[in-house]
């Protein structure tokens, strides 16, 4: 107790020194308000953090049992107890030709992560020793005007997560100058909502494998001749179509659920529809327009991975796709490192909308 | 300056159909001050919006100086009975949307002053840049006072303008709308639910009968001087005999209204539920 007083007196004050930075921090007393309740979260996490691993590792030793156990039988069936043996020893020393092929340990993961990350350094290494090589030659060709020499390795997992991140963000804006409009449209003409009303109620529940197969249909034949890859294309507006539903839905019910208070102010100031429409129903719309927003980017980066894995479009879903018919020694490993990666590229999307949206809501109080 | 020509007003057709307003006749003078008294439900908001123009009359005609009402227009203004002021618009903001509309053809500047006066007006201007949700009821109901005043309305209709606030607020916001009123004495009705609000602020008072079907009821006149004094007010005989006039009045509507009473009443038919009675296993002990 007195030691950290001690440190607490002891602290420079750094408010004097940066005061223009301090701004942007929680303050202290703030701070020290919500300490006991944000360590209690974080205890909280961490152990059960710690119960998941611990349960991981235990079904993952199981299922390494009876895998062993499995293919120990089969070979003692087959060729003999000479062989039989021969397996036992060669899976108890782990070497990698025998080992079972079943759920990753969480260690095999973290390995997996770190051969990935190597793997990204070799290849930016690579990259930028070809840059470096091929500057001259492309300058020369820039004068002739001729298009530069571009590295086509193989790109890297890193490579893989930032092609998705740049799909999502095609399909995402692809989605909302759809929806947005539209569900203004939509909510403010009633006829409109009985003309879009079956289309929303059939084409909602569709899978994005169909629409991906039905934008390819589409897109195939649009681009019949240019030789460009349209596999980014199909994959963005697959995502695009997939997740705009629910910005369409809620951007509509915004539009024509607006209160009747409000609606009777732009009435008696006899307000024209342009103003009507931009001063009255769609700030007051704007917070269901950004929850339906929210909804569409996590709807999106969930589509994403099936879109990517069908369409071959280089990205994550491709990426688990290829490791998964690989069936490398650590492909199963890399499959998780995936699925961890995309949750948590998932979870940050949604907290980035989740400030927008509090940002935009006039409902709590600005301070 | 309004005039209400056999007006009825009904909500639903058919068998649901309710009727609020029936056979109403009124006339309000230029320059006078109105308030209608009555019980809540009794159909004074479908009164005051008629004369908006957001409704119109099921029956009959809403005149305003002369021509039926067809619709809602700032030159007769509307203090709502919660305010609705527009959440995402600050205190100035909310104020502007009105000025900027009546008078678009004012330069910038202009329209800019016109707006800080009646901030000021209303003693809100250490606030102007505040949005509603920040703003306590009494301040939210003083910028919509605002805001409808600084469109300078020919009419001024108040829909229960201060129901919703304290009695302290309530007495000061009394005091300033009578105060900014008389300025310039335009033609006003006060919706209220309170006798003594109605006998302070207004020059003649009539009761609105309990709905449905509410019709208007005797009109009261308050030939007090103004300005007047609130506490001098409470001695003044007149004063005295027409509140209880008016009292007298709305309570014996409000008995007539009531369903009679025989002094007996009928009790549900209801065994009480004890612990252990419904159970399962007590059933099946039984058994």
């Amino acid at each position: 107790m007195g030691q950290s007083q001690a440190t607490t007196s002891l602290a420079p004050a750094p408010k004097a020194a940066l005061p223009a930075l301090t701004r942007f921090l929680p303050d202290r007393a703030a701070l020290a308000r919500r300490a006991p309740g944000a360590a209690r979260t974080l205890l909280i996490s961490l152990a059960s953090m710690a119960v998941f691993l611990l349960l991981w590792q235990l079904s993952a030793s199981y299922l390494y049992g009876v895998e062993a156990d499995a293919r120990i039988a089969r070979v003692t069936q087959e060729q003999g107890e000479a062989a039989g043996a021969e397996m036992a020893a060669c899976i108890a020393s782990g070497n990698i030709s025998c080992r079972p092929n079943t759920l990753p340990f969480p260690g095999e993961v973290v390995q997996a992560a770190q051969l990935l990350l190597a793997d990204h350094r070799a290849i930016r290494a690579k990259k930028l020793a070809f840059r470096a090589e091929t500057a001259p030659v492309n300058a020369a060709r820039a004068e002739q005007g001729l298009d530069p020499i571009v590295y086509t390795g193989r790109p890297s997992f890193l490579d893989q997560v930032g092609t998705s991140l740049k799909t999502v963000a095609v399909g995402f804006l692809i989605s909302l100058l759809i929806a947005v409009p539209l569900g203004v449209l939509i909510g403010l003409n009633d006829t409109l909502r009985i003309a879009f009303n079956w289309m929303i109620q059939v084409f909602k529940p569709v899978s994005p494998v169909v629409w991906l197969l039905l934008v390819f249909m589409i897109v195939k034949t649009l681009t019949l001749g240019s030789d460009s890859d349209t596999s980014f294309l199909i994959s963005s507006i697959s995502v695009g179509l997939c997740a705009m539903w629910a910005t369409l839905v809620n951007t509509s019910l915004g539009v024509s659920s607006v209160n009747k208070d409000y609606l009777n102010v732009a009435r008696v100031l006899q307000l024209g529809i342009g103003k009507k429409i931009f001063k009255v129903i769609l700030p007051s719309a704007i917070p269901l327009i950004f929850t339906g927003m929210r909804i569409t980017v996590s709807v999106a980066w969930m589509v994403l991975i099936a879109i990517e894995l069908l369409a071959q479009s280089p990205g994550l879903g491709s990426f688990v796709w290829e490791e998964f018919q690989n069936g490398g020694t650590d492909s199963n490993a890399k499959i998780i490192v995936a699925m961890f990666v995309i949750g948590l590229v998932g979870f940050l999307l949604d907290r980035m909308m989740f400030w927008v949206q509090q940002r935009v809501s006039f409902e709590t109080v600005r301070a | 300056m309004i005039e209400f020509r056999n007006v009825s007003h009904w909500y639903g057709e058919g068998p649901d159909r309710t009727e609020v307003l029936s056979n109403i006749n009124l006339t309000i003078a230029e320059g006078e001050f109105l308030a209608i008294v009555g019980f809540t439900g009794s159909g004074k908001t479908t009164l005051v919006n008629l004369m908006t123009g957001l409704l119109q009359p099921s029956a009959g005609q809403v005149l305003y100086r002369g021509e039926p009402i067809t619709g809602p227009a700032p030159e007769r203004g509307i203090i709502f009975q919660n305010y609705s002021l527009l959440p995402w618009l600050s205190v100035y903001q909310n104020v502007a949307l009105a000025v900027d509309e009546v008078y678009d053809d004012w330069p910038k500047g202009r329209r800019d002053a016109h707006i800080r006066k009646f901030v000021e007006m209303v003693g809100l201007s250490h606030a102007i840049d505040k949005h509603p949700g920040e703003l306590s009821g009494g301040m939210r109901q003083r910028v919509s006072i605002a805001r409808v005043l600084a469109t300078d309305p020919d009419l001024l209709l108040m829909d229960e303008p201060l129901g919703a606030l304290d009695a302290l607020t309530r007495g000061n916001l009394q005091d300033e709308i009578l105060r900014i009123w008389s300025a310039n004495r335009r033609t006003a009705v006060l919706i209220t639910n309170d006798v003594d609000e109605g006998i302070y602020m207004a020059d003649r008072i009539i009761p609105l009968d309990p709905g449905p079907a509410a019709g208007l009821g005797p009109e009261f006149r308050i030939d007090l001087e103004r300005p007047r004094d609130k506490t001098d007010m409470n001695h003044d005989p007149h004063f005295k005999r027409v509140r209880t006039d008016i009292l007298n009045y709305l309570v014996g509507l409000g008995e007539a209204s009531r369903p009679p009473r025989d002094g007996s009443l009928r009790l549900p038919d209801l065994q009480p539920i004890l612990p252990g009675t419904r159970s399962f296993v007590s059933r099946w002990r039984r058994a």
